[in-house]
C-alpha cells in the first residue's frame, strides 16, 4: 500500500469517535489535493476496527487500526508509543489531530519523541511550498498567529473543534484498512475509573450555547423559602430559579448551558460550566448570554461564536459591542419570552 | 517530598493586546504569574503542608521573570531558579520543554513536577506533557483535585477533567502534573512572605549549566494577526413587552439563518 503523506488521528473515548475527529479528517481533505495525497485514519485503542470503517466513511482514503487490550484506556504513554512507531515506519508529511483533553498529550509526547513541532487549536490550514502553513489564536484569541514547521517532518498540527465542518458520512465509501495487534510495553498509569459530566451537550461540541452570568441572580422580586434564612444561601436560590429558565431556553434549543467566571464564583453553577480564559474556550453557532456584563476574560472564550446575541438591562454593557444582536431588559422577563418564540418557531 | 514548580511570566489577562510593527505588544500592561501557573504554586504549597518537603520553583524567561519566581516565592515557595540562555530565544514547547526537562533532571532526585494547563500568552498547554515524555515520568494533565499523595508507596492519585468527565487516575512517583482552576483558589502572599521573597537570591542557570545542548526551535510563527473586529454594529431590538422583542429577535435571528 503507498502511503499516504497525510495522516489523520482518530480520537475516541473508550472507542466512541468524538466529532472533532471528522472535523480533523474535513480539515486534512482541504490540504490533500495541495499536497497531492490522501488521507490515511489512524486508530488506535482496544476494539476499535470499527472506526476504521467510520472514518473512510467520513472522507479517509484507507486506515491503520492498532489494537492491544492494554490500550483500552487511554493512556498518553502507550498511545504516543504506538503513534510514534507507525510515523516513524509511514513517514508522512503531516499528521492532523483534532484538539482534545487526550490529544493535546499525545501530540505533545509524539513530537518530543519525532523531534518535531506541535501546534494546537489550530483554525486554518493552508500549503506554502510544501508546509502547512496554521492559523491559531494566541493571547486568549486576542491575536492570531501563522504556526509552520518548515524544516522538521511531520509536521504535527491539532485543530480546534468546530473550527472545521463535520464532513457528511457515506458509507458506500470503501478504502484498504491495515490492521494489527501491538503489544505495548508496561505503564506507570492505572486508570480507576470514570464520573461522566452531568449530562446535558458538552460546551465544546454544543451549536448553540446560552450562557449566564452574575445577573442571573438579580430578581428582588423572588422570595426565597423561610428557610433559607443565610443571605449568601438566598443569593443562589435565586441564581437555581434563573438558570432554571436559562436551561428550559436552552432544552428547546438543544443548547448546552455555560456561565461567567462571577457566577462559577459565586456558586450558582459547577465550574465545567464556566466559558472564558480560565473555563472553555467556545466557538457555536449562536451565544445567547444572559446577564454577563462582557468582560474580555469572558470575551476570551466566546468571542469566535458565529453570532452572539446579549440579553442585559445594562444598555452600556460591554457585551453588546461584541453582540450581533442586542436587547435592554430584565432576563428575568426576556428568557422565558425568548423560550416561547423558539418553541413556536421549531414547532417544539 | 521534593516539588518543582514550572511558571511563566506573561501579560495580565486584561491587557489589550494588539500587533505593532509585526509585533506583539501590550502597552504598558504589567506582566505577572501565568494565571493557571498561581493554582500550580498553590498545590504545589498544600502537598508540602501535608507531607513536608521543599518547593523549588523554576522559570524560564528573560529577567522580568524574576518577578514571577518572586511573586512564587512570596505565596510560599522555598527557592527560585532561572533559566536563561541564548539558546533559548525564540523558544517554541520543544526547546521549553528541553530546558525545563534538563532543570528537573539537575534537580533530582524529585517526586513531583508542577506545571499549570496553559500559558495565557502563547495558549499552547503541551508543555507539561512534552517535559514527561522527556523525562520519562507519567503525565497528569489537566488535573482537577488531587485525591491521594504516598511519599513512600511512591504513588499518587489525581481526577482528571476529560471533555467527557472526570477520570481516576494512579500513578508513580515521580510524575508530571498540570493543573486547573477547580483545585481551588490560590493563596495571596503573605506579609512575610513578600519580605522574604524580596530579599531572595535568584541563581541563573544557563544551558551549559544544565549540561544541555537545547534543540533548534522546530517551529515559526511568520506572521501575526489582529483579528478584524468583527460585530462591531449591534443591532438593538427594542418592543414594547419581552414577548414582541422575544418574537422579533427570533425572526432576524431565521433571516440571518442562524436558526
Ligand atoms: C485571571 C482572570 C481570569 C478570568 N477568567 C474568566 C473566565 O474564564 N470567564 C469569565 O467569565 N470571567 C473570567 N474572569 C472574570 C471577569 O473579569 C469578570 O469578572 C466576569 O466575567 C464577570 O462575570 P459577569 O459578567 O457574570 O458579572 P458582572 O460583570 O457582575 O455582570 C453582570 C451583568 O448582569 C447584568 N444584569 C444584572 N441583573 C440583570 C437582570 N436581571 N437581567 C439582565 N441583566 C442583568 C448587569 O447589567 C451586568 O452587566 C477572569 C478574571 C481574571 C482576573
Ligand atoms: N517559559 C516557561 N518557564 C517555566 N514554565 C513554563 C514555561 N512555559 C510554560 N511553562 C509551564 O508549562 C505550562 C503550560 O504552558 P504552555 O504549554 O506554554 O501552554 C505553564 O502553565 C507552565 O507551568
Amino acid at each position: 500500500m503507498m502511503a499516504d503523506r497525510i495522516f489523520v488521528y482518530i480520537d475516541h473515548h473508550l472507542g466512541e469517535a468524538v466529532v472533532a475527529s471528522w472535523e480533523a479528517l474535513y480539515a486534512a481533505s482541504t490540504i490533500a489535493a495541495s499536497m497531492s495525497s490522501g488521507v490515511t485514519a489512524l486508530v488506535v485503542g482496544d476494539g476499535v476496527r470499527s472506526l476504521a470503517e467510520e472514518a473512510i466513511a467520513h472522507g479517509a482514503s484507507a486506515a491503520v487500526v492498532r489494537e492491544s487490550p492494554s490500550l483500552k484506556d487511554f493512556r498518553p504513554e502507550l498511545y504516543a508509543d504506538v503513534v510514534s512507531g507507525v510515523l516513524k515506519e509511514s513517514r508522512p508529511e503531516v499528521l492532523v489531530l483534532p484538539t482534545t483533553g487526550r490529544t493535546r498529550e499525545l501530540g505533545a509526547m509524539v513530537a518530543v519523541d519525532l523531534d518535531t513541532g506541535v501546534t494546537p487549536d489550530a483554525i486554518a490550514l493552508e500549503v506554502e511550498e510544501s508546509a502547512v502553513v496554521a492559523t491559531r489564536p494566541i493571547y486568549a484569541g486576542k491575536l492570531l498567529t501563522k504556526e509552520v514547521s518548515r524544516t522538521r517532518r511531520p509536521q504535527i498540527v491539532m485543530v480546534r473543534s468546530r473550527a472545521f465542518p463535520r464532513p457528511t458520512p457515506d458509507t458506500a465509501r470503501k478504502g484498504p484498512v491495515d490492521v494489527a495487534a501491538v503489544t505495548p510495553g508496561a505503564s506507570a498509569t492505572e486508570v480507576l475509573g470514570y464520573r461522566a459530566s452531568d449530562g446535558g451537550v458538552s460546551l465544546t461540541d454544543a451549536s448553540v450555547i446560552v450562557s449566564g452570568g452574575r445577573g442571573v441572580s438579580n430578581n428582588g422580586r423572588l422570595t426565597p423559602p423561610p428557610e433559607i434564612t443565610d443571605e449568601k444561601q438566598q443569593e443562589i436560590w435565586r441564581a437555581h430559579q434563573g438558570f432554571e429558565l436559562i436551561r428550559q431556553m436552552a432544552s428547546v434549543l438543544g443548547a448546552a448551558v455555560g456561565a461567567s467566571r462571577a457566577a462559577v464564583d459565586a456558586g450558582y453553577i459547577p465550574y465545567s460550566n464556566q466559558v472564558g480564559q480560565t473555563g472553555k474556550v467556545v466557538a457555536p453557532d449562536l451565544y445567547i448570554a444572559c446577564g454577563i456584563s462582557g468582560a474580555i476574560q469572558h470575551l476570551a472564550g466566546m468571542r469566535t461564536s458565529k453570532t452572539i446575541v446579549a440579553i442585559n438591562k445594562d444598555p452600556e454593557a460591554p457585551i453588546f459591542k461584541l453582540a450581533r444582536f442586542g436587547i435592554v431588559g430584565d432576563l428575568y422577563e426576556i428568557v422565558p419570552a425568548l423560550t416561547e418564540a423558539f418553541r413556536t418557531q421549531l414547532g417544539k | 517530598m521534593n516539588i518543582v514548580v514550572c511558571v511563566k511570566q506573561t501579560p495580565d489577562t486584561a491587557a489589550t493586546v494588539t500587533v505593532e510593527n509585526g509585533k506583539v505588544t501590550w502597552g504598558d500592561a504589567p506582566l505577572v504569574l501565568n494565571p493557571w501557573d498561581e493554582f500550580a504554586v498553590e498545590q504545589s504549597l498544600r502537598i508540602k503542608e501535608a507531607h513536608g518537603g521543599k518547593v523549588t520553583v523554576i522559570s524560564l524567561g528573560l529577567e522580568g521573570a524574576r518577578e514571577a519566581l518572586k511573586q512564587a516565592l512570596a505565596m510560599g515557595c522555598d527557592e527560585a531558579i532561572l533559566l536563561q540562555d541564548p539558546s533559548f530565544a525564540a523558544a517554541d514547547t520543544l526547546v521549553a520543554s528541553a530546558a525545563l526537562a534538563a532543570a528537573l533532571r539537575k534537580l533530582d532526585p524529585l517526586d513531583l513536577a508542577l506545571f499549570g494547563r496553559t500559558s495565557v500568552d502563547s495558549d499552547t498547554g503541551v508543555t507539561a506533557a512534552q517535559v514527561a515524555r522527556r523525562l520519562g515520568w507519567p503525565s497528569l494533565t489537566l488535573v482537577a483535585a488531587v485525591v491521594a499523595v504516598d511519599p513512600q508507596g511512591r504513588t499518587i492519585e489525581v481526577e482528571r477533567m476529560l471533555e467527557e468527565g472526570r477520570q481516576q487516575v494512579r500513578a508513580q512517583l515521580p510524575a508530571v502534573v498540570s493543573v486547573v482552576k477547580e483545585i481551588g483558589e490560590p493563596r495571596y502572599p503573605s506579609f512575610m512572605g513578600i519580605r522574604k521573597a524580596s530579599k531572595a537570591e535568584i541563581p541563573t542557570w544557563s544551558a551549559a549549566d544544565m549540561g544541555l545542548q537545547a534543540p533548534s526551535p522546530a517551529v515559526t510563527w511568520p506572521a501575526l494577526i489582529a483579528p478584524p473586529r468583527v460585530n462591531t454594529h449591534c443591532e438593538m431590538i427594542s418592543a414594547d413587552s419581552p414577548g414582541e422583542a422575544a418574537a422579533q429577535l427570533v425572526q432576524r435571528l431565521m433571516e440571518e439563518k442562524v436558526l
